[in-house]
């Protein structure tokens, strides 16, 4: 039985595998071919170097990514905190229901409709180009608020309700209170709404796909529109940096972590 | 006072109530305002009666998403069960395994298996090494439900891994004092207890399936149109606005539908385990 696990464990992650490996592999591929070795090279690591629209489009992902990240943490934060008072009934339920939007619907139907209201919008006031920068914005903050709001408000219910009202009655101003007491103990929460945030928007393609114009591409867009003609092993180089850079992260915050687990057993 | 301060707190939430009222409900009522209007914005039920038409990519985008999402069950279910087996420090290892190819590119990640599907590609040309002859794998429809199930997979594994990690093993010791043999086990007791984990990874995989566009795409070379792809070239190729919008809205209901469905059956479920 335990072989028999071991095989099956071993054919599922070759097969989440596999495509990744190719990457690897033809990303030093000494020909522009994908399917075809014909010898070592890192001259797809040089050009993709020398590439300015795709480094553009990077860095695009990245201060995108930061900003949708950071505004969605402080919206939502102050939402959950407002939403964790409010009394089990009709507000409180629409509130919710309508957060759980955009993590149910599909994410097409999420990007078109947001693009029909950008582009209405767009119409009354005349502007040719609204698509862009501010439109992928509001977008990435759009989908990225529910996982936020959803990782602060079950950390806010273990609170213990009493502890900020203590800290009133010994002189703290709610404010106050609130970052000295309450905040510290959501903490956990936020951080892991804001690096699935992160993540979220440095990965999305589909919502941006309806939301972007040509003034301001991420990387994902960059990538469909290459996969619409031959790919080139250059992108292949790319998402190799990609894979082995958040590989070294995982195992970083793995390492971090078990010490951390360590740390608290011996005490 | 203690009742002033709450309605202080609560108004810390206004600023994301605005915030959803303008970019999560404007944008759906302008999906349905699209739908029944035409280009220069008169109403109409045009968009609405020219659906029928698409009935088959409907069809075919279910039946798509449901093989996927089946597949994707049949194969997470074990290996969930497996992994939630090991040792601590394995499962967290594994998990990690698990996420990791979904930080990575999907597009690239489905690019990729067109050079393995290929008829000159990565599997047949090692195929051919050991004198089997060539398979032809893309452009068929096997081509993009592999797509779908290998993009969602992750999706379908993590809840159901992190349900059996939790699961209370003194159950599952009592069901083999009972004498039930290793099935009996699984299928009276571990699988009714992880059917949370099961629904949810459930709608996971259904929900990107039934709407993907790019998948299919790329390993069905066009051949197998679903409704993602309909959506998308409204939008993007032909920019008849109206008409997607409308296909995006039975789309939407479609997938409503079908998760008041799996709410109602999960919860069935949970009244079964009490």
């Amino acid at each position: 039985m335990k072989v028999v696990s071991k095989i099956y464990t071993g054919l599922v992650f070759l097969f989440l595998y596999a495509p990744i490996i190719v990457m690897i592999i033809f990303s030093f591929n000494a020909s522009s071919s994908t399917s075809v070795l014909s010898g070592f090279s890192l001259q797809w690591y040089k050009s993709l170097l020398e590439d300015e629209a795709t480094l553009r489009a990077l860095s695009n992902t990245i201060i995108l990514a930061v900003c949708s990240s950071v505004i969605a943490t402080v919206l939502g934060t102050a939402a959950a905190v407002g939403i964790d008072k409010f009394k089990k009934g009709a507000a409180r339920s629409s509130v919710m229901a309508v957060t759980n939007i955009p993590m149910m619907n599909p994410e097409i139907v999420t990007g078109i409709s947001m693009m029909l209201l950008f582009v209405f919008v767009g119409k009354i006031v005349n502007a040719d180009a609204v698509l862009g920068f501010g439109t992928l914005l509001i977008a990435h903050v759009t989908f990225s608020l529910p996982y936020i709001i959803l990782n602060i408000l079950p950390k806010l219910r273990q609170t213990d309700r009493n502890l900020a009202e203590a800290a009133q009655d010994l002189g703290c101003k709610p404010v106050s209170a609130f970052f000295k007491v309450v905040l510290p103990s959501i903490m956990p929460g936020i951080v892991t709404g804001m690096i699935t945030a992160f993540t979220l928007s440095l990965d999305d393609f589909i919502i941006s796909y309806f939301t972007s114009g040509p003034g301001f591409q991420t990387l994902p867009i960059v990538i469909f529109s290459m996969t619409k003609k031959r790919v080139k092993p250059d992108m292949y180089a790319l998402s190799a940096l990609i894979f082995v850079s958040i590989l070294l992260l995982l195992i970083l915050y793995n390492v971090a972590q078990a010490k951390s687990d360590e740390k608290s057993k011996k005490k | 006072m203690s009742n002033r301060n709450s309605l202080k707190t609560k108004l810390v939430a206004s600023p994301y109530i605005v915030w959803s009222v303008l970019f999560i409900i404007a944008p759906l009522i302008f999906v349905v305002y699209y739908s029944f209007t035409d280009a220069s914005g008169a109403f109409t039920f045009e968009n609405i009666s020219a659906l029928s038409k698409y009935t088959p990519t409907f069809l075919r985008s279910i039946w798509f998403g449901i093989v996927a999402t089946l597949i994707c069950l049949v194969i997470a279910f074990p290996l969930a069960y497996f992994i939630s087996q090991t040792s601590e420090k394995v499962q967290r290892t594994m998990v990690m395994l698990v996420m990791l190819p979904m930080w990575m590119s999907f597009l690239i990640r489905t690019y990729s298996w067109m050079a393995l599907l290929q008829d000159t590609g990565i599997i047949n040309s090692l195929l051919g090494k050991i004198g089997i002859n060539p398979i032809h794998m893309i452009n068929t429809e096997g081509a993009v439900i592999l797509g779908m199930v290998y993009n969602f997979l992750p999706y379908m594994i993590l809840p159901i891994y992190t349900v059996m990690a939790k699961l209370d093993y003194s159950m599952v010791e009592a069901c083999q004092d009972l004498g039930g043999n290793r099935l009996t086990v699984i299928r009276r007791c571990i699988l009714p207890m992880s059917m949370p984990g099961i629904v949810s990874g459930i709608t996971m995989v259904f929900v990107p399936s039934v709407s993907t566009f790019y998948i299919s795409q790329k390993l069905g070379g066009g051949s197998f149109d679903l409704i993602g792809d309909v959506i998308e070239r409204q939008f993007q190729q032909s920019y008849n606005y109206n008409l997607g919008a409308s296909l995006s809205l039975v789309l939407m209901v479609l997938i409503l539908i079908s998760m008041a469905v799996m709410n109602r059956f999960s919860g069935d479920e949970e009244g079964m385990v009490i």
